[in-house]
């Protein structure tokens, strides 16, 4: 008797203490959730939404008078509505939405900034395992590297002859010596313990490579391509302009000369966030890549 | 043991060279090793063990004299002289499991199928007691976990002589003494030949079958030889009041801090 009395008690203690343990949780859990998805909101999207509105409407006031020399963001709307709403028309071979200006662009640099990469990566492999050629190429590299991209432009269009392969040039030109001089400070910098792993295992310079080199100095490595992306896409604008063709700088270029300037901004607009979103790709690859040696 | 040592010491000098100025580490250092001993060698802070080492290693090159092991001449690195680094050395960016495996990959590709290097590799990380972290990387792991997959990558390659470099100097004591006694148990199980390094007078009389000790550097010297006659397997506690344990404890004290105390470098 006395022992079921006992016993009784504890058990539906338990039971009852178990309930209120389990639903607690996932209450404050839900709530938690949406209180923290608010506070993300609230942290990321709400402060540049407001700065955003302030500016447009300090904007409207400032180019709100009739001889304002800069089209008004109403205005801009007004006249530029059908770039703005839609990215992909066609409306003939010269008169195509900006987005698909944009990815005309993008290929050139896909192209351009591919090669600047490898060739970049290789080089700087080079460069960083070996003291002459160190030597010998980072005074050059380090003169090269400060010449302005549209230098190049009259010399590439001299030697290709033709407008496409001379914007390309231009963008493997602009964005290589990052890559080169961040692989070869990687390279350099790949520690004396790792070379001794790989001389103890006998690893063949192709091993060694791949499975030292390359992932010792991505975070290197992925540095200088995320400085050489963000250079490539200033270039391609400039030697747009220049060599013509249906990309979005050509695009800039042609409506300045007939006058359009809400195209203009419009544009400016496309540039600015491509050239976000190609800085956050790198940046995201690296960390995905890099993830290893980063921690380390 | 065989007529011939297993691994010989021969003259071994070395000079470092900068500039003009020139320093001798080593001076004529020679030893031989029987299969299966364990050796350490023992002295003050640059007295050039770590140097031996590497020359053992093939890391770097001996100025005079060489090293032979098993009838033939060291002069390059190599998987049968596989090293223990002091900082364990795993590359951060692969697995404790890929890590071992890209040794066992190396050494043995062509010569094992892919299930029985992926079971080798196993093996060697079932060896120290890492099995359960086999998917997890360097950084993720305590120092002492890091050496012992350090140790079984080195087993992996199954290295003629196994080479230490002061492979416990930067665990915490109690660390080191787990450590200690899985390596006494892989030497048992094994027999492997091994070399180690130490500056702890504790360790080398524990673990080693000779004890090389090292005069202070420049020119530094085998200054003496010691036998360590403790049978083998070798209890920890049981050696507390050995008195075999506490007079080669004393010896080597003796020889690092009466007749070779360390000076400052000049």
């Amino acid at each position: 008797m006395s022992v079921t009395a006992l016993k009784e008690p504890p058990q539906t203690a338990r039971r009852a203490s178990a309930q209120v343990v389990r639903l607690a949780p996932a209450r404050s859990s839900l709530s938690a959730r949406f209180r923290a998805a608010g506070r993300w909101a609230a942290v990321n999207i709400i402060p540049p939404l407001v700065v955003t509105v302030l500016l447009l409407v300090l904007w409207e006031m400032l180019c709100a008078s009739p001889t304002a020399t800069l089209p008004s963001p109403s205005r801009i709307w007004a006249e530029s509505k059908d770039l703005i709403v839609d990215p992909f028309f066609v409306a003939g071979p010269q008169d195509i939405g900006l987005g698909l200006r944009v990815m005309v662009s993008l290929q050139r640099v896909a192209v351009g900034f591919g090669l600047a990469a490898i060739v970049g990566v290789l080089l700087g492999a080079v460069i960083g395992q070996s003291v002459w050629a160190m030597r010998g190429l980072d005074p050059i590299f380090q003169m090269l590297r400060t010449v302005p991209p549209l230098a190049w432009l009259p010399l590439a269009l001299a030697a290709f002859r033709d407008s496409n392969p001379s914007a390309i040039f231009v963008i493997f030109i602009t964005a290589i010596w990052p890559v080169i001089i961040n692989t070869a400070v990687g390279i350099r910098n790949i520690p004396q313990d790792y070379r001794n792993v790989a001389q103890v295992l006998r690893l063949n310079p192709l091993e060694f490579f791949w499975k030292i080199m390359l992932p010792s100095a991505a975070p290197y490595i992925f540095t200088g391509l995320r400085i050489g992306v963000g250079l490539s896409w200033l270039a391609i604008v400039a030697a747009e302009m220049l060599t013509g063709g249906v990309g979005i700088g050509f695009f800039i270029w042609d409506a300045w000369n007939s006058s359009r300037l809400p195209d203009i901004i419009v544009a400016l607009v496309y540039i600015g966030v491509v050239g976000f979103v190609l800085d956050r790709l790198v940046a995201g690859i690296s960390a995905i890549v890099t993830r290893g040696t980063a921690s380390a | 043991m065989s007529h011939a040592p297993y691994l010989q010491f021969s003259q071994i000098g070395k000079t470092f060279t900068r500039g003009a100025a020139t320093t001798e580490v080593l001076k004529e250092v020679s030893l031989d090793i029987a299969k299966g001993e364990y050796i350490s060698i023992i002295g003050h802070s640059g007295c050039g063990k770590s140097t031996l080492l590497n020359i053992v290693a093939g890391l770097t090159g001996a100025t005079t004299g060489g090293v032979i092991l098993d009838g033939r001449e060291v002069n390059a690195p190599g998987p049968d002289r596989a090293v223990v680094f002091q900082n364990h050395s795993l590359l951060p960016w692969l697995t404790v499991y890929d890590n071992v495996r890209l040794a066992v990959d190396k050494v043995f590709s062509g010569k094992r199928s892919r299930a029985e290097r992926d079971a080798w590799t196993l093996h060697n990380l079932e060896l120290v007691q890492m099995t359960h972290a086999k998917d997890k990387r360097p950084a993720e792991i305590s120092g002492g976990m890091k050496q012992r997959v350090g140790i079984a990558r080195a087993l992996a390659m199954e290295p003629k002589v196994l080479l230490l470099d002061e492979p416990f100097g930067a665990l915490d004591a109690l660390t080191r003494a787990h450590l200690q006694d899985s390596v006494m148990q892989i030497h048992a199980t094994l027999g492997n030949t091994i070399l180690m390094i130490t500056h702890d007078v504790d360790e080398a009389v524990l673990l080693s079958d000779r004890i090389v000790m090292m005069t202070n550097g420049p020119s530094a010297r085998i200054g003496e030889v010691l036998d360590v006659n403790l049978v083998r397997p070798r209890k920890r506690l049981d050696l507390v009041s050995n008195a075999t344990y506490l007079k080669a404890r004393e010896a080597v004290l003796k020889f690092l801090h009466e007749r070779h105390r360390f000076v400052e470098a000049a």
